[in-house]
């Protein structure tokens, strides 16, 4: 016996047991959120349900909605559901959700990453019979290497440009991405300034406990040349930005996992490229399919066809899930704000 | 490898011309003599002769990764470099070694010498001994197309900053028909007698595009005006009793152009001229598709020869009586080279390129406009008072081109781009109406800025209907002005038809894709241009 516990609409994942939807694209009268990414936690909804570390976050962005919280772990009673969020380790409360309907369970991954960073809570597997898993780097061509030697490279690449006497701007999403920089920087080397979009995020997190070093949130008033070879933080649309000429001939540089393709690096006009994702590799993408024990999989948000494909010839049920923009690739080109 | 591999992350870690440049001045002083003469070879568009093809390449590779086939012919269109691909997929080094750059090299010329498994089992060995970067160069080396960010003036220039040398000397030193196996360091740079080899050509000047009005550029009575052809870019070499055909791309296309034999019992050695090879009709150049046909034939059959006969139109003289004379004005340069060519039989495959007379910019733009019905693309425009320079540097030589052709058209299939347009739909095909079909007639690559492909590539996305591997079929929907040089008759397209130089001008917002030009308008162009 293999329920259907969750569908796929034109609004995105249903619950038809629970009358809820997951991370919907469309507005619907209950929407489960599994993180606060714009692609996934959008305005228009009747009600919200996120976990208590990334309430916050939606809430400063979202504005005013009725949003009610549930602890990692918790059990929730849903109509004829019960859900339950389990951390997924992509960025400060993001979560999975596991659904249960009658013994049936089935879990939607969200975006994960299984490496602990030291700052979001670490992954956790969960057993369930359908797994619903993201494959934004769905290829063999994506794999990380250790945060501990990126860091190194991002400290090496600030302390050579601070010797120089230049600032160094890189480039990262407000949210996730920069806080992850920001816990990794070495503090001695110089300042760290901030674009107000990730200062307000910074602002949010350091209010739940998050533990960030110090910035400076760099203000049109603020004196740039009082903080020589300093390091900023800004989001990508600002590299290149009349914002961004106040730092003088500054380096720049952007992490992301698509900084491992050469073309990417070269089309996004920074002098340097840091391989940090906050999404699984190729081999992640694997070993956390593998300890769901999960025999039918859909893939979603990445190179869907050709993973599933891939998937298949090793055993799995694998299916695509139809999404909004029904295609396989990667977001990168268009800057889809998760997906780095 | 290690020392090139740092060259080559320096390199790729800056977008700043003087780092580049320093970068390789440093690896110039330091490198192995081999290393330093393979890195010239490389960067002037020299590469070891290709021993595995690149279907093998995937093939061994998708085995050592433990990998389908498949898998990795759907990832190298998204990393949109083979030899990337294939370092980014491959286990991490298991015996890793530290060969130098020749070494490497050697091995790929020494695998023409062996089997299909010896080949196989080095390539493997060769991944085995390097890491990713070491990897991805290598497997360039195997692909071929070095474009890494360096361009031979640059390459040239950081020589000079290394050796000490006048970058114009050196540039004339590395011209010509030599590889890392025929020559040395020694010989290649530092040896007193550049003149050594009689068929080496000098660098090309290269002319820069004019975009504003004429009147710019001062006093008509400064300049000298010709026709813009629209041949191959060409030096004819006439040294020592020999003649040598060079083109721009400094192929050595002696060969290919028989009709050239016969100068020498015209001319005397010791003469370099400097021109556009165009396939001739006794009175005026032919079509490009003439040239075309010659161009891809290394022997030439006798009824070719006889169809697109080859001549040069000659519009410099760089080299008289065996002196190097390219620092004369190019007034006297040109004299020289008229009364040089005056007494030619009317068949000799070389002629003057002819001056066009002015005394106003005004009367000037009235030629311009006949462009077309002398065959040509436009005007040159070149300073009576400079001398003739190395690459392309503005100011002393212009080209006025017509403005291009252009219609509107459907886009109907997208492709990824590759390299640093990989991910991003980039590679078009667009149609133009035939009744209610819609006829493809041209591809387009360029002409649009990131922010529109950026968006374009969204748009593909969402408006896909069907794929056919690479290829999406997309709505018919988006109109571009696609503007083109020229156009010519061709059996071999649907269309009956082809572009010369075909780009976007510009995305048609503003219509809707029933408006786009017809199959019909093409065709009253091709009989009124082609």
């Amino acid at each position: 016996m293999s329920a259907t516990v969750l569908t796929f609409t034109d609004r995105g994942i249903y619950c038809p047991a629970g009358d809820f939807h997951i991370d919907p694209w469309r507005p619907v009268d209950r929407a489960l959120i599994t993180h606060g990414h714009a692609d996934h936690a959008r305005p228009g909804h009747g009600a919200y349900l996120a976990t208590e570390p990334a309430a916050p976050v939606i809430r400063h962005r979202l504005g005013e909605i009725a949003l009610d919280t549930i602890r990692f772990g918790e059990r929730r009673r849903i109509g004829g559901a019960t859900v339950t969020f389990h951390p997924a380790g992509h960025i400060p409360g993001s979560a999975q959700i596991r659904v249960e309907v009658g013994g049936e369970i089935w879990v939607v991954s969200g975006d994960y990453k299984l490496a602990p960073d030291g700052l979001c809570e670490a992954f956790e597997p969960v057993r369930c019979h359908a797994f619903i898993t993201e494959c934004t780097f769905g290829l063999p061509v994506f794999s990380w290497r250790p945060q501990q030697e990126i860091a190194a490279e991002i400290n090496g690449w600030w302390a050579a440009n601070a010797a120089e006497g230049r600032a160094s701007i890189l480039g990262a999403y407000s949210l996730g991405k920069a806080q992850r920089l920001l816990a990794l920087l070495d503090p001695g080397i110089g300042p760290i300034l901030t674009h107000g979009a990730v200062e307000n995020t910074n602002a949010v997190l350091r209010s739940q406990g998050y533990a960030l070093p110090e910035t400076r949130h760099a203000t049109p008033d603020l004196d740039v040349k009082a903080h020589p070879g300093a390091m900023v933080i800004a989001p990508p649309s600002a590299l290149g930005s009349t914002w961004a000429r106040r730092f003088g001939r500054a380096a720049t540089g952007m992490a992301s996992g698509w900084m491992r393709l050469r073309g990417v690096r070269r089309r996004r006009g920074a002098d340097r490229g840091f391989v940090l994702s906050d999404h699984a590799d190729w081999g992640d993408l694997h070993s956390a399919i593998r300890e769901t024990g999960a025999e039918k999989i859909f893939v979603t948000h990445g190179y869907t066809e050709i993973f599933s494909r891939w998937l298949a010839t090793q055993g799995y049920d694998a299916q695509v899930v139809p999404t909004e923009f029904g295609g396989e690739e990667d977001e990168s080109a268009t800057s889809g704000e998760d997906a780095a | 490898m290690k020392a090139f591999s740092r060259l080559f992350t320096a390199i790729d870690q800056s977008t700043k011309t003087s780092v580049k440049t320093a970068a390789l001045a440093e690896y110039f002083r330091n490198a192995p003599e081999e290393d330093r003469l393979w890195t010239i070879a490389l960067f002037s568009g020299r590469r070891p002769k290709r021993a595995v093809t690149t279907t093998q390449l995937r093939e061994w590779a998708a085995e050592r990764a433990g990998l389908p086939l498949w898998l990795v012919e759907e990832s190298y269109p998204v990393v949109g470099d083979l030899a990337e691909t294939i370092a980014l997929i491959l286990p991490p080094p298991s015996s890793p070694s530290d060969h130098t750059l020749s070494h490497w090299i050697n091995t790929l010329v020494d695998l023409s010498q062996v089997d299909q498994d010896a080949r196989k089992a080095q390539i493997l060995a060769a991944w085995d001994g390097l890491d990713e970067t070491g990897r991805f160069l290598f497997n360039k080396l195997i692909t071929g197309g070095f474009r890494i960010g360096v361009s031979r003036k640059l390459m040239t220039r950081a020589l000079a900053q290394a050796t000490g040398q006048d970058e114009a000397a050196l540039a004339l030193r590395l011209m010509g028909d030599w590889t890392p196996q025929t020559t040395t360091w020694q010989a290649l740079i530092e040896a007193p007698d550049p003149q050594a080899d009689d068929s080496r050509p000098y660098p090309f000047y290269l002319a820069y595009q004019l975009d504003g009005a004429p009147e710019a550029l001062g006093a008509p009575e400064d300049w000298l005006a010709e026709w813009k052809w629209d041949g191959i870019r060409g030096q004819l070499i006439l040294r020592g009793g020999a003649h040598h055909v060079w083109s721009r791309g400094e192929e050595l296309m002696t060969d290919r152009f028989p009709e050239f034999a016969r100068v020498p019992d015209f001319l005397p050695p010791g003469h370099v001229f400097d021109g556009e090879l165009v396939a001739w009709d006794g009175a005026q150049p032919l079509p490009f598709n003439a040239l075309q046909k010659r161009i891809g034939r290394k022997t030439v059959p006798k009824k070719l020869l006889k169809d697109a006969p080859v001549i040069l139109l000659a519009y410099d003289l760089l080299e008289s009586e065996g002196q190097d004379i390219r620092d004369r004005p190019f007034a006297e340069r040109r004299a020289m080279l008229d009364t040089l060519l005056a007494d030619l039989p009317p068949d000799a495959p070389l002629r003057a390129s002819p001056r066009i007379a002015f005394d106003s910019w005004e009367v000037l733009a009235a030629t311009r406009a006949t462009a077309r019905e002398q065959r040509a693309e436009g005007l040159m425009l070149k300073r009576l008072d400079a001398p003739y320079l190395a690459g392309r540097k503005k100011g002393d030589w212009w080209k006025w081109k017509l403005d291009p052709l252009s219609v509107d058209a459907v886009m109907i299939y997208a492709q990824q781009g590759h390299g640093r347009r990989a991910n991003l739909f980039t590679d078009f095909t667009f149609a133009a109406w035939d009744g209610n079909d819609l006829v493809p007639f041209t591809k387009a690559y360029s002409g649009l800025t990131d922010a529109e492909f950026n968006e374009i590539t969204a748009w593909v996305r969402r408006n896909t209907l069907q794929r056919f591997g690479p290829v999406r079929q997309v709505r018919p929907e988006l109109v571009f002005e696609i503007a083109f040089e020229g156009i010519q008759p061709s059996p071999r397209h649907k269309s009956g038809l082809a572009l010369r130089f075909p780009r976007m001008a510009r995305w048609r917002r503003d219509k809707p894709a029933q408006e786009a030009n017809t199959l019909a308008d093409l065709r009253d162009m091709l009989t009124a241009y082609g």
